[in-house]
């Protein structure tokens, strides 16, 4: 159940999309990777599915090398983007598929696709063809297809990319408690940090292939190794050549050291916290939070100049 | 690979296999030259009435309705089934010595250009219907609403956008009529200088044996087909060029 | 607006007039003669044995040509699609040249290939092998000119399809051959079917590059298109017109095959 990818390197013509990458996922766990687009992240993750191979380097699968092995000896279940339906069968044939390949007796294949119809909730919805399930539905049934046949691995490219935003919330939690009673090791592609930080185990962060920082959402929230990682996981400013997050900067009413003096441009109530905007004196804009009582507390206003600084063990530089 | 490139290696080898200076009599006797010119002048001629009909077709087809368009739709595409021979005939019979409106054009040139439209039919009212499809009755609509009438809106608005396929079109219209044979072998006559067309001279080669003949012609055949389709490839690109970033 | 209607009637007149003149009417006019002395020399022109036999030929050979035109065009469709290697333009350059070659200068190549003083001639003779004027050579001509339809109905919708649902597929344990009949081709079906009735109907309806190699004997390589014009040229008008009754009623349930089967393979 584990993966193990050790020095993967791919590029497709001149173009680097795996620069000696190397992970390690434990089985059972719940893996994100993160990054913007052409980070390389689908790629590493097809890479470990089979459906691309590396130039150099390898995968090991539960201490077996499976490199070089084929997709669908790999026992690796894949969920794509758009969810890549078999168009001309039912959503039970479509479940049903994986076990049907692997020549199991009908009784089985048909117990077997009733459960998971129910475990992702489309009981009933056996005998629709693809095209009359909406897009939520859709992916469902892509993960009970992905499921059937016990992969050791669960793979999702994307999985809610197509979903518009309430369904991606919802289909987020679902995703979490399946992995809870499933207890497959599933490794997902994303570019949402909201969603690696609320649903993984462990995130790794990937930028113009390569690998920038792996660790569990808060470590990598809190201590950040690169200005990438800092910037992509949370907001930060700059502040005085030093990386900030809008929570931990100071505002004070009196010039300090190591303080950026600053207008305040807007105040924005966002129920609990406040959104400053600030102009620095050097130019730069900044961003800060407050809570609400700590903003009444210092009575603020538009138009004010104050010292802002960062809360000294909260920088990153 | 191998059906296909290899009995065109064969032709090219064996039109020039006796020597250039067979190769260039047989490709200039006055009969292949006759020939040549009564397929080209008539290719082209079909080519040029299929531009228009077959875009008047197309236009009533995609922005007029009636009844029994669904029928006439599908009548269109009769010629791409009909064998090519049946078609001859069935010119033969409303054009021909018993025909019921007196109208009798065996052996006559006119015959040769009713039979080549019959047979291209198809070609020019396909590729523009799909265009004027696409093309939304709401461009013709801006256009008049700023003033434009429909003569106007047609050279200005329409005609730009259906060009290519008109030009397409014809090039395959003119390709098919250039290469016809079943449908003409019968109701021309095949007389030499007069009905005999390129396809029925090379055909007649053969039979007398006289193979190095219908090679060197048939290698004319392809050149003019060739460079007629490069010309239209050519018209279609400079036609075109605003859609390309 | 008064003067739109009389031009969009005058239009629709001019349409319809252009298709009646050159299609509809000489089509008509083929259904009256043949029927017009009753069913009777319509049905003894057929019973000829020697029609007989050149319908049972057309069948043979369309038998032969449209499932390996067949599985040539998804083979090929297949390579174009989703495969990359040198001279693929190549390859898609030839699979259209049939369609724009003339059949005489079709069967002039095949004979030129397989004729006595040919490239494959000497070798076939001194074998005992008769490919000219005999049933081979026929069968590769048809071949040659019905090539093409199936591989270009197929690129298109492969090209839409992607490639996707196949790499599921892999995912899920299938092989090569098991995602090939499982999910291609039932994706593709569509678009297969109409590339076989489009070259059904060529092959049905073939005749130049058949009349130049099959050296046209009655009772043995004659075809039933090529027994149209036999019987013309001998003046039995009853005999060629029923003839082409038969297979332009062919051609109609061809057409009216593909009008049904237009929207689906539109969608697929």
């Amino acid at each position: 159940m584990s993966i193990l990818i050790r020095n993967i390197s791919k590029r497709f013509g001149d173009f680097v999309a795996l620069d000696d990458v190397s992970l390690e996922v434990d089985g059972g766990s719940l893996t994100a990777l993160l990054g913007p687009s052409g980070s390389g992240k689908s790629t590493l993750l097809r890479i470990i599915a089979g459906l691309e191979i590396p130039d150099s380097g390898e995968i090991v699968l539960s201490g077996r090398d499976a490199t070089a092995l084929a997709p669908q000896k790999r026992n690796v279940g894949f969920v794509f983007q758009h969810y890549a339906p078999f168009k001309h069968m039912t959503v039970r044939e479509n479940v049903a598929f994986g076990l049907k390949v692997r020549k199991r007796p009908k009784a089985e294949i048909a117990q077997r696709v009733e459960e998971l119809l129910n475990l992702v909730q489309l009981q009933g919805f056996g005998h629709r063809y693809p095209a009359q399930l909406s897009g939520g539905q859709r992916q469902r049934m892509a993960l009970a297809r992905a499921l059937a046949p016990e992969p050791q691995v669960l793979l999702l490219d994307e999985p809610f990319g197509a979903l518009d935003a309430r369904v991606r919330a919802e289909l987020r939690e679902w995703l979490m408690h399946l992995h809870d009673v499933v207890n497959v090791t599933t490794v997902f592609v994303t570019h949402d940090r909201e969603e690696a930080m609320e649903v993984s185990d462990q995130i790794a962060v990937m930028n113009r292939g390569a690998l920038e920082q792996v660790g569990a959402p808060r470590a990598l929230y809190d201590e950040p190794a690169t200005d990438f990682v800092m910037r992509f996981v949370g907001d930060a400013n700059e502040v005085a050549g030093v990386l900030v997050r809008p929570h931990d900067l100071d505002l004070l009413p009196e010039p300090a050291d190591d303080a950026l003096e600053a207008m305040i441009v807007k105040a924005t109530f966002l129920g609990r916290d406040v959104k400053v905007d600030l102009h620095g004196s050097d130019g730069s804009e900044v961003i800060a939070v407050l809570t609400r009582d700590r903003y009444e507390a210092l009575g603020l206003w538009r138009g004010q100049t104050v010292w802002i600084r960062p809360e000294r063990d909260r920088a990153f530089a | 690979m191998v059906i296909v490139g290899l009995p065109l290696a064969a032709l090219m080898w064996k039109a020039t296999s006796d020597g250039t200076q067979s190769f260039w009599d047989a490709a200039t006797s006055p009969e292949a030259i006759a020939a040549l010119k009564l397929t080209l002048a008539t290719a082209v001629l079909v080519a040029l009435l299929n531009a228009v009909l077959g875009t008047v077709t197309a236009w009533v087809l995609v922005r007029d309705n009636f009844h029994g368009k669904a029928v006439v739709n599908a009548i269109i595409d009769l010629p791409f089934a009909l064998p090519t021979i049946v078609a001859g005939l069935t010119i033969l019979a409303l054009y021909g010595p018993r025909s019921p409106v007196g109208i009798d054009v065996t052996y006559t040139r006119t015959a040769i250009v009713l039979a080549m439209m019959f047979v291209t039919l198809p070609f020019v009212v396909r590729t523009v219907q799909p265009v004027l499809e696409e093309l939304e009755v709401e461009v013709e609509e801006a256009a008049r609403s700023l003033g434009a009438g429909p003569l106007t809106t047609f050279r200005r608005v329409i005609f730009p956008n259906i060009f290519p396929g008109i030009l397409s079109g014809m090039a395959l219209a003119f390709a098919k009529a250039v290469g016809e044979f079943g449908a003409l072998v019968i109701i021309t006559g095949n007389l030499p200088f007069k009905t005999e067309v390129a396809s029925v001279y090379i055909f007649s080669r053969i039979e007398s044996g006289d193979s190095t003949a219908a090679a060197a012609v048939a290698v004319e055949l392809l050149l003019i087909s060739f460079a007629a389709l490069l010309s239209i490839g050519a018209i279609r690109h400079l036609a075109t060029r605003h859609e390309r970033a | 607006m008064h003067s739109a209607r009389l031009d969009r009637l005058g239009l629709r007149f001019l349409a319809l007039a252009y298709l009646a003149v050159i299609l509809v009417g000489p089509l008509a006019i083929v259904f009256w003669r043949t029927f017009e002395h009753g069913l009777a020399p319509a049905w003894n022109a057929l019973s000829q044995p020697d029609t007989i036999h050149a319908f049972k030929l057309t069948l043979i050979i369309t038998a032969i040509a449209v499932p390996v035109n067949t599985v040539f065009g998804i083979v090929c469709a297949l390579a174009i699609v989703r495969r990359s290697f040198p001279g693929k333009g190549l390859l898609n350059a030839f699979i259209d040249l049939p369609l724009a070659l003339s059949p005489v200068v079709v069967g002039l190549s095949l004979f030129l290939l397989y004729g006595r003083q040919g490239w494959f001639g000497g070798w076939l003779d001194d074998h005992g092998i008769q490919v000219l004027f005999a049933l081979p050579a026929m069968v590769i001509a048809t071949i040659f000119v019905s090539l093409p339809f199936v591989a270009r109905e197929v690129v298109p919708t492969l090209r839409e399809i992607g490639d996707e649902q196949e790499q599921a597929a892999y995912t899920l344990g299938a092989g090569g051959w098991q995602t090939f009949w499982r999910i291609t081709l039932p994706s593709i079906r569509w678009a297969v079917i109409y590339g076989v009735i489009l070259t059904t109907a060529r092959c049905l309806g073939e005749y130049g590059a058949v009349a130049v190699v099959s050296g046209r004997l009655q009772g043995q390589t004659e075809t039933a298109t090529l027994r149209v014009q036999e019987r013309y040229e001998s003046y039995d008008f009853a005999g060629a017109y029923a003839i082409s009754i038969v297979l332009a009623t062919l051609a109609i349930l061809v057409l009216v095959a593909l009008t049904v089967l237009r929207p689906k393979e539109g969608t697929s």
